[in-house]
């Protein structure tokens, strides 16, 4: 079962408490209703579902209710980081900063 | 040796081992009652009893005995119970410990362990080489349910089930921790007392019932001046002894997951003979441990060589093991075929017992250190450069057949009892790969160990191939301190752990040799003992054209047995290698997978099972309810009253009066389980504009409206009744089923698409209880409970809502209808429900109106056309295809699912539409999910034009009613249609949807 920190609660909470809610900064366009099909299609339908890093939605739903943003590799489980809904698309950490970071503690 | 001499069987050596000759216990096998001694395990008493027999093979039935003293044992299965209940298949016998009054039986043997005539496989097994499965059974398709299957599971099967229900109960604990260990040897006991003397939260676990790992049979270590057991058990206590220490003994670390998150099971009372009832069976414990230290070991290999499979041929360290832990001795004559140092040492431990060593067969050119002067001068003959070709021995091996390497013929016969066999240590590195860590061969020693890790862990002793006592506690220690300096722990203690080590060199536990020896044609050399894989089934599997070695698994099934090949995934990857012409660490290994060993059932499912298996909700009125008559059905995990019987009456019967009632007097109603949300703030209105198609802002407060809820691709996602409480305050209600999603779909919006409006969102679907009360006396019955609240038509409309009080208690009151008829549905707090339930139906009940369930009330919305959102429509329905685009603001320039409706295909005239269906006779009732047909005469497959979605028999209407969604449907009206069932075809007449009061003239009637 994964940890995942709230940045709400400031807490890395059980998985359990969480409820996925698909890939993150995706944007409604304040004028849906002039939308055309390519352009709904690409807003509903389409998603990148990429192998390795992603940005998603979660909501710590059994804790504070909040949705949060998150980067999550897809292959690892790990996540890199959380963040609040809202806040803009973060860069991705350094890939050698993380590798340094998972063999560090090895022998 | 006479039985009488001894306590608990008679091949248990006086002044041997570590069990105590007064604790006798007494258990059977097979039927026949035997003598053993506390803290045996199965297979130690009954090798303490003379007996090597333990089982039969799965594939071949080929008796045999114990290999190995652990839970790497991949023969000595067996079925275990106390009572009929408690019935336990693929035990293994040498992990269960005997307590008075087990009842111990062997497996995969018809009519008895001697003598059985599944044997007859071992006969025929040309038949059944690698694959056979996959060759022989194909064809015809057919035979393979009818024939095939049944036969080949009656003769394979792995035990029995247990048929009653398991009695025993399981716990669930979670736990955190600075350090888990796991393996309670010398190197996990060392780092965990050098994590805990550092101040950090430690957990250890082990899964013997003593702490110790190797120490059990390895006596030639040391530590502080003491017997290394000893040392290992003073160690275990004082660790206990501490409160940042948890001690888990008979706890196997099974499965470790991500971010550092180990499953461990606890076998609580499986060894005691009279267990509380009090107490679990088992108990999963879910650690997440900031560092993990894995100090899991290494396993002895059998050597791969023709007969290796009879009764009495085992692991050295099994055989030390039952010699120098349990004081059992497996033979009188006991000879040794090894390519490693520590199988020497086993020798020397046995003579020294008094077992006689009628030879050592030596594969390699000579043994490491002086060993080879050491077994010459206590009188050992040893035989360098020899293998062992055959072996014999019907239930017991009773000789064996040695020739010098390379050589062929018939050998030399050495007569033996049993025969002790080790082709070196494989590291366990099973947790380590679990945790995505990636392992590497080390080409030196010729063996796989943890490479890079993926998780925050470390990996010492024999796991990690550190082979000497010595460097293997620093680095034990230097483990347990870095991990307790990186949780954050400042002391620092170094425990003093001294190695007196008069052992042979420190090579002993290395080296060794993977694959099999010998000629590699004849006879079966047994690579897998559980599934019956031989070194030839692997070479013709590589020679088939499977050089994957996950094909090769695949194929031969080797290390796909329970035992997960923990003794023989290292030689069947060098046999196909070796076959392939590859190194080994091209081929590459297999992938370990949870659970490490067998998990029960009962431990992955807890306490959640029986009424706990899943959540019962009851609405406040269900005790009311119980009392007047109703049935329950279940509606998700809510309990709600289905209808109300009286005595004699049938369902159907029950249902026809609930439903005539209504429409002629009244019926109260149980409306609790709808969703309700409380809507709230400033942009309360704006809010719902954006969550539903309808318009808001010109509902006055005191008014109620239907909503449809979309989502984004413009298909209906829940409906129901809003009302307007305050200008910024809104009673909304969802489907019974809808509302936690219709709550998170409202707050993920609010949250995160319109953050800006001002809004609060709370549940209280809860807080309120509903009665409904339906029917042309509906107000004539509340009307006496009602205070402050003008009720009559004029003031209180068809779709408004009032807050007042009735049976003095706060009410939100709705004047509204699912049944077509004047109605009110009355919220009051949940602990009134039932005081205002009571009062309202001992008046109702005297004017003859009736209390009705879920089943009449389906009847009644569906005379009137009201749909359900989930039974008329399926994720696919549009409101226009539900024939409800009036509530589809047309102005609005915004809302969830705007665009998604503006699709094409969702304008199409052609879509799948509500209608309603009458069938041509009118007491046929539909089948709902039934398929429409425009022609009944078309070929087969049919043109399915629609399907049914809600059908009953309407006693107002005196006929059958249904709805259903068909394509171009209202453009259909009075044509017939055609519904084929297995045994007819259904003509029917396609309607509106209004199958009763077409005005709608009875809501205020
Ligand atoms: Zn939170």
């Amino acid at each position: 079962m994964l940890l995942i920190r709230c940045p709400y609660c400031d807490e890395s909470r059980p998985e359990i408490e969480f409820r996925h809610a698909g890939e993150a900064h995706i944007v409604r366009s304040d004028k849906m209703a002039d939308l055309t099909p390519d352009e709904f299609e690409r807003y509903f339908f389409l998603r990148d579902n990429r192998k390795g890093d992603v940005y998603e939605r979660w909501r710590h739903i059994h804790g504070c209710g909040r949705f949060l943003n998150a980067v999550r590799n897809t292959v690892t489980d790990r996540f890199l980081m959380t963040y609040k809904a809202g806040e803009p698309r973060p860069a991705l950490p350094d890939p050698q900063a993380q590798a340094a970071a998972t063999e560090g503690n090895g022998q | 040796m006479s039985g009488n001499a001894y306590q608990g069987g008679a091949n248990r050596l006086p002044g041997k081992g570590r069990l105590t000759p007064a604790k006798t216990v007494r258990f059977s096998f097979d039927g026949r009652i035997l003598t053993g001694l506390e803290g045996d395990t199965l297979a130690s008493a009954l090798i303490a009893n003379g007996i090597h027999l333990m089982g039969r093979s799965f594939k071949y039935h080929r008796p045999r005995g114990v290999l190995s003293a652990g839970a790497e044992e991949p023969n000595a299965l067996m079925q275990v119970s106390r009572d009929s209940a408690r019935y336990q298949p693929n035990v293994r016998a040498s992990v269960q410990e005997i307590f008075d009054g087990l009842r111990a039986s062997s497996q995969n043997r018809y009519p008895s362990l001697a003598c059985d005539v599944g044997a007859v496989n071992d006969a025929l097994s040309p038949l059944f080489s690698a694959g056979f499965y996959y060759k022989t059974f194909m064809w015809p398709r057919t035979a393979w349910n009818k024939l095939y299957e049944p036969v080949i599971r009656r003769a394979a099967g792995l035990g029995e089930s247990p048929k009653e229900a398991d009695p025993d109960h399981y716990a669930q604990r979670y736990a955190h921790c600075d350090v888990l260990v796991v393996g309670g040897g010398l190197a996990g006991l060392s780092a965990a007392l050098a994590a805990a003397e550092s101040g950090a939260s430690v957990i250890i676990c082990d899964e013997q019932p003593e702490m110790g790992g190797a120490l059990h049979f390895d006596t030639s270590i040391a530590v502080n001046g003491e017997t290394g057991f000893d040392w290992a058990q003073k160690t275990a206590a004082r660790l206990a002894f501490m409160d940042n220490v948890r001690v888990l003994t008979r706890t196997t670390a099974f499965g470790y997951y991500a971010q550092n998150f180990v499953g461990l099971t606890e076998r609580v009372t499986d060894h005691l003979a009279l267990p509380s009832p009090d107490q679990p069976r088992e108990r999963l414990w879910q650690v997440r441990a900031k560092r993990v230290v894995l100090a899991t070991g290494a396993i002895e290999r059998h050597m791969v060589f023709p007969g290796n499979d009879r009764p009495g041929i085992m692991l050295a360290s099994a055989a030390r093991i039952f010699l120098n832990h349990y004081g059992v001795a497996i033979g009188a004559k006991v000879a040794v075929y090894t390519a490693c140092d520590s199988a020497y040492e086993a020798a020397f431990d046995l003579q020294d017992a008094g077992v006689r060593i009628p030879v050592i067969v030596e594969a390699r050119d000579r043994p490491g250190g002086t060993l080879l002067e050491e077994a010459r001068t206590r009188g050992i003959e040893v035989l360098t450069r020899h293998a062992i070709a055959s072996t014999k021995g019907r239930l017991r091996v009773s000789s064996i057949a040695v020739v010098p390497a390379g050589a062929s013929g018939k050998g030399r016969d050495i007569e033996v009892d049993a025969l002790i066999i080790s082709a070196g240590w494989t590291p366990s590195v099973h947790l380590f790969s679990q945790s995505r860590g990636k392992v590497a061969w080390d080409a030196e020693s010729g063996r796989f160990l943890p490479g890079v890790n993926a998780q925050d862990c470390v990996s010492i002793g024999a796991c990690a191939g550190t082979d000497d006592p010595v460097a293997l506690v620093e680095q034990a220690v230097e483990a347990g301190l870095d991990a307790a300096n990186g949780a954050g722990s400042e002391m620092s203690g170094r425990p003093v752990i001294d190695i007196d080590h008069e052992g042979s060199d420190a090579g002993s536990w290395s080296a060794g040799l993977v694959g099999a020896v010998g000629a590699p044609e004849s006879g079966k050399a047994f690579v897998d003992f559980q599934n019956d894989v031989t070194a030839k089934d692997i070479r013709l599997a590589v020679r088939e054209g499977m050089h994957s070695i996950e094909h090769v698994k695949r194929f031969t099934t080797n290390g796909m047995a329970t035992d997960q090949g923990k003794t023989s995934n290292m030689h069947g990857l060098a046999i196909a290698a070796e076959t392939l012409g590859k190194p080994i660490p091209q081929v590459g290994l297999t992938t370990f997978r949870a659970p490490y060993t067998p998990v029960t059932f009962g431990t992955i499912v807890g306490q959640s099972r029986g009424v706990l298996f899943d959540p019962a909700r009851k609405t406040p009125l269900h005790a009311c309810l119980e009392t007047n008559g109703a049935v329950f059905e279940d509606v998700g995990q809510w309990k709600r009253a289905w209808y109300f019987p009286r005595a004699g009456e049938t369902m159907h019967a029950a249902v026809s009066r609930e439903c005539r009632t209504v429409r002629e007097v009244a019926g109260l109603f149980d409306a609790s389980t709808l969703g309700k949300i409380e809507v709230v703030g400033p942009d309360a209105a704006a809010f719902l504009n954006l969550l539903y198609t309808n318009a808001w802002d010109k509902l006055e407060p005191g008014r109620c409206k239907y909503g449809i809820m979309l989502r984004e691709d413009g298909f209906i996602y829940d409906d129901g009744v809003v009302g307007r409480l305050a200008a910024d305050r809104f009673h909304v209600t969802t489907t019974t089923g809808g509302a936690p999603r219709v709550l998170h779909h409202m707050e993920d919006y609010l949250q995160t698409e319109f953050p800006h409006l001002d809004v609060w969102l709370t549940s209280i679907t809860e807080q309120w209880a509903v009665i409904a009360v339906q029917g042309p006396q509906a107000r004539d019955i509340i009307a006496p409970f009602v205070d402050g609240i003008d009720i009559s038509d004029d003031a209180m409309p068809h779709m408004s809502v009032r807050e007042g009080k009735i049976c003095g208690v706060p009410t939100r009151l709705f004047r509204m209808s699912f049944t077509g008829e004047r109605g009110f549905e009355i919220n009051v707090p949940a602990d009134y429900g039932q005081s205002v339930f009571e009062a309202l139906w001992e008046r109702a009940e005297a004017m003859d109106a009736c209390l009705y369930g879920t089943e009449a009330m389906h009847v009644l919305r569906a005379e009137k056309g009201y749909i359900i959102v989930g039974q008329d429509t399926d994720g696919t329905v549009t409101p226009d295809d539900a024939g409800l685009s009036w509530a589809v603001a047309k102005k609005k320039p915004d809302f969830v699912g705007i665009a998604g409706l503006k699709r094409a295909d969702l304008q199409r005239p052609d879509r799948k539409q509500l209608v309603g269906l009458k069938t041509k006779d009118p007491t046929l009732v539909l089948e709902e999910g039934a398929q429409i047909v425009a022609d009944p005469n078309e070929k087969i497959p049919m043109t399915m034009i629609g399907h049914v979605t809600s059908s009953y028999w309407s006693e107002n209407c005196g006929r059958s009613i249904a709805m259903a969604v068909v394509a171009g449907g209202r453009s259909r009206m009075g044509e017939t249609l055609y519904v084929p069932m297995p045994d007819r075809t259904i003509e029917v007449e396609v309607t509106d949807t209004v199958f009763f009061d077409k005005q709608g003239e009875r809501l205020n009637g």
